[in-house]
């Protein structure tokens, strides 16, 4: 051979690993993947756009995407605030703050949603105050956008902390000295120049938002047309052994892993080219 | 505009950067901050831009008089180079120097013709005329210094401060571009401040020079007076090779090595001369080094022409009389 990167395997041990990396793809990925489907398509078109168009399914879907369309913007919000605070200042308790950041990572969903029921519910800490103002937080909307927002919380902060981190504060500074406010620094100089970290956090939130099942599962109460969200409804149709019905919906929770990961490379593609050279 | 320093201290936490420090910045100098890594030039700078407060207390910055130290870095009109220029990556070189103006609020902005002109105007005076629409990436290190100094000038700004300008340069850009930015100085006449390491540019660059060590200020001068007069230990052997010489007495005399005289053994003149036998000759080059032991067993490094060399015929193992008079640094 006329040259060899040293740091390269020999052949056979290059396609023993590729064939050993797509073959536990194939097993856990695409299998599942493949499987979803066929068990959707099980028994025919018509009863799978039936299962779609079911009222429960409808209403899902709607909950589903109200709970993402609130806490996703909400998350984005704090996320950036949370990464600029933590990365442009230094502060007494600013690795605590970044280990709390880390939470909701860290903490399993199911206690994420028992904190909740603990703390409104209506034996819970809150519950008299609640009720006397008829408030209603678990079993409700509200107790779902809250477990929701909490669970995605580090999505986008998480993102953007190693990325603002590794920027440094000197192009920020260069605007200070040629008279910019925040508000123009934070527009014109900070955010392009994380626009696609952002994005990025944004999008795994949004897939988070959407398939979190175990906060939601315990805040929701399960109620059908009310309070089930997407992957709730497709465990509740799961355990009447309609399979074929719980199958279609997941295969939009499917759909939605899929475009978030073609999204995904979309964003690496150009946040790529844009970054060429640097 | 002239910058006055009055006793100005920083400390981070337990780390005293700057001590009390005090120093006048004629109008239209060019001053160089000169030291090593952590000597506190950099914050000086910094504290003079307003993107870092001195500690509470007596300390005063003034600009023409003025105190500035409640005056944020935006207000200041001081233009400030960065080391690693900190360039807008996403935007073009015409948005970069455009910047300054385009976040002026609405009335004193100039509108968009009148940006255009002055971004053309600024790419004349740095050398970089069509420049306008590239991005950072896509410049040589010099070019994207000379925007950020563009950037730093559109503002009009008063005074004008740049952190190790030529650092993160290689040697042949640099020398250009310190030549370069000496006799843009000149034309534009702005007072100005930088940070330096070097001090071979701090020499070649300055009108003053400021040596700084350990959080103060070693010694205030012209570039002559520094080299030539050095006030401290810590100068002399900063600013350049320099010979230390133990005397009986137990005090260190300091030589330079292009202030001794080399004569023929046979001009010996006991009175004010030293013998001293050459160990090496380093003759490649205008400037022949020579390493020699003098009588007493110490070592020298002594700088001749290439002319005298070959005029006194030196080889490796020769006697010579030496005749140099050493300073004695408190």
């Amino acid at each position: 051979m006329a040259y060899q990167d040293v740091t390269n395997e020999s052949k056979p041990v290059r396609y023993l690993l590729i064939a050993a990396t797509f073959g536990v793809l194939a097993l856990f990925l695409f299998l599942p993947l493949a499987a979803v489907f066929i068990e959707a398509l099980r028994k025919g078109w018509e009863i799978f756009f039936a299962s779609l168009r079911d009222e429960a399914a409808l209403s899902a879907v709607k909950l589903t995407l109200l709970a993402a369309a609130v806490s996703v913007p909400l998350n984005t919000l704090f996320g950036v605030a949370a990464a600029w605070l933590v990365t442009k200042f230094r502060f007494k308790g600013r690795a605590f703050l970044m280990s709390l950041i880390d939470l909701p990572f860290a903490v399993s969903p199911v206690i994420a949603g028992l904190v909740w029921v603990l703390l409104f519910s209506s034996h819970g800490w809150f519950g008299d105050f609640l009720q006397r103002h008829d408030i209603k937080i678990i079993f409700a909307l509200p107790g779902i956008i809250i477990a929701t927002v909490f669970i995605t919380f580090p999505f986008v902060a998480r993102e953007l902390i190693p990325l603002m981190e590794s920027q440094g504060a000197d192009q920020e500074e260069a605007a200070v000295t040629l008279g910019a406010s925040g508000w123009s620094i934070f527009w014109r100089v900070t955010l392009p120049n994380i626009k696609w970290g952002l994005l990025y956090g944004v999008l795994l939130c949004n897939a988070r938002a959407m398939g979190e099942f175990g906060a939601v599962s315990v805040v929701s109460g399960h109620i059908r047309g009310e309070t089930n969200t997407l992957p709730l409804h497709i465990e509740v149709l799961y355990n009447e052994y309609q399979f074929s019905a719980a199958f279609a919906c997941a295969t939009l929770l499917a759909l939605l892993a899929i475009l978030t990961l073609g999204i995904k490379s979309l964003i690496e593609h150009f946040s790529g080219q844009s970054s060429h050279g640097h | 505009m002239s910058i006055s320093i009055h006793s100005i201290s920083k400390t981070f936490g337990s780390y005293k950067a700057l001590e009390d420090v005090s120093l006048e910045v004629p109008n239209g100098s060019l001053t160089a901050l000169l030291g090593p890594s952590g000597s506190g030039k950099t914050t000086l700078l910094r504290i003079v831009a307003g993107l870092e407060f001195a500690d509470d207390g007596p300390g005063k910055i003034l600009f023409h008089g003025e105190n500035v130290v409640d005056v944020p870095a935006g207000k200041r009109h001081v233009g400030f180079v960065f080391q690693h220029y900190a360039l807008f990556k996403h935007m073009t070189v015409a948005e970069n120097i455009a910047f300054g103006l385009s976040v002026l609020p609405r009335r004193e902005r100039p509108n968009a013709e009148e940006i255009t002109h002055r971004v053309h105007e600024l790419l004349g005076l740095v050398k970089l005329d069509g420049l306008d629409k590239r991005r950072p990436h896509e410049l040589s290190g010099g070019q994207r210094q000379r925007v950020a100094l563009a950037r730093a000038l559109a503002i009009k700004p008063k005074v004008l401060l740049l952190d190790e300008p030529f650092g993160a340069l290689d040697a042949q850009v640099r020398k250009d571009l310190r030549r370069w930015l000496r006799s843009f100085h000149d034309e534009i006449g702005l007072t100005t401040l930088f940070v330096t390491h070097d001090q071979e540019e701090a020499l070649e660059l300055a009108d003053q020079v400021v040596v700084m060590r350990n959080a103060r200020i070693e010694q205030v001068g012209s570039p002559q007076e520094i080299f030539d007069r050095p006030r401290t230990p810590f100068v002399y052997e900063f600013l350049g090779n320099v010979n230390k010489l133990q005397q009986p007495s137990g005090k260190v005399q300091y030589i330079r090595p292009h202030e001794i005289e080399v004569k023929f053994a046979a001009e010996f003149d006991p009175r004010e001369d030293r013998l001293a036998v050459v160990q090496h000759l380093f003759s490649a080059g205008p400037i022949a080094a020579l390493s020699v032991r003098l009588d007493d067993g110490q070592f020298l490094e002594v700088e001749i022409s290439r002319k005298q060399l070959d005029e006194l015929a030196l080889s490796e193992g020769d006697q010579l009389a030496l005749h140099f008079a050493a300073d004695l640094v408190p």
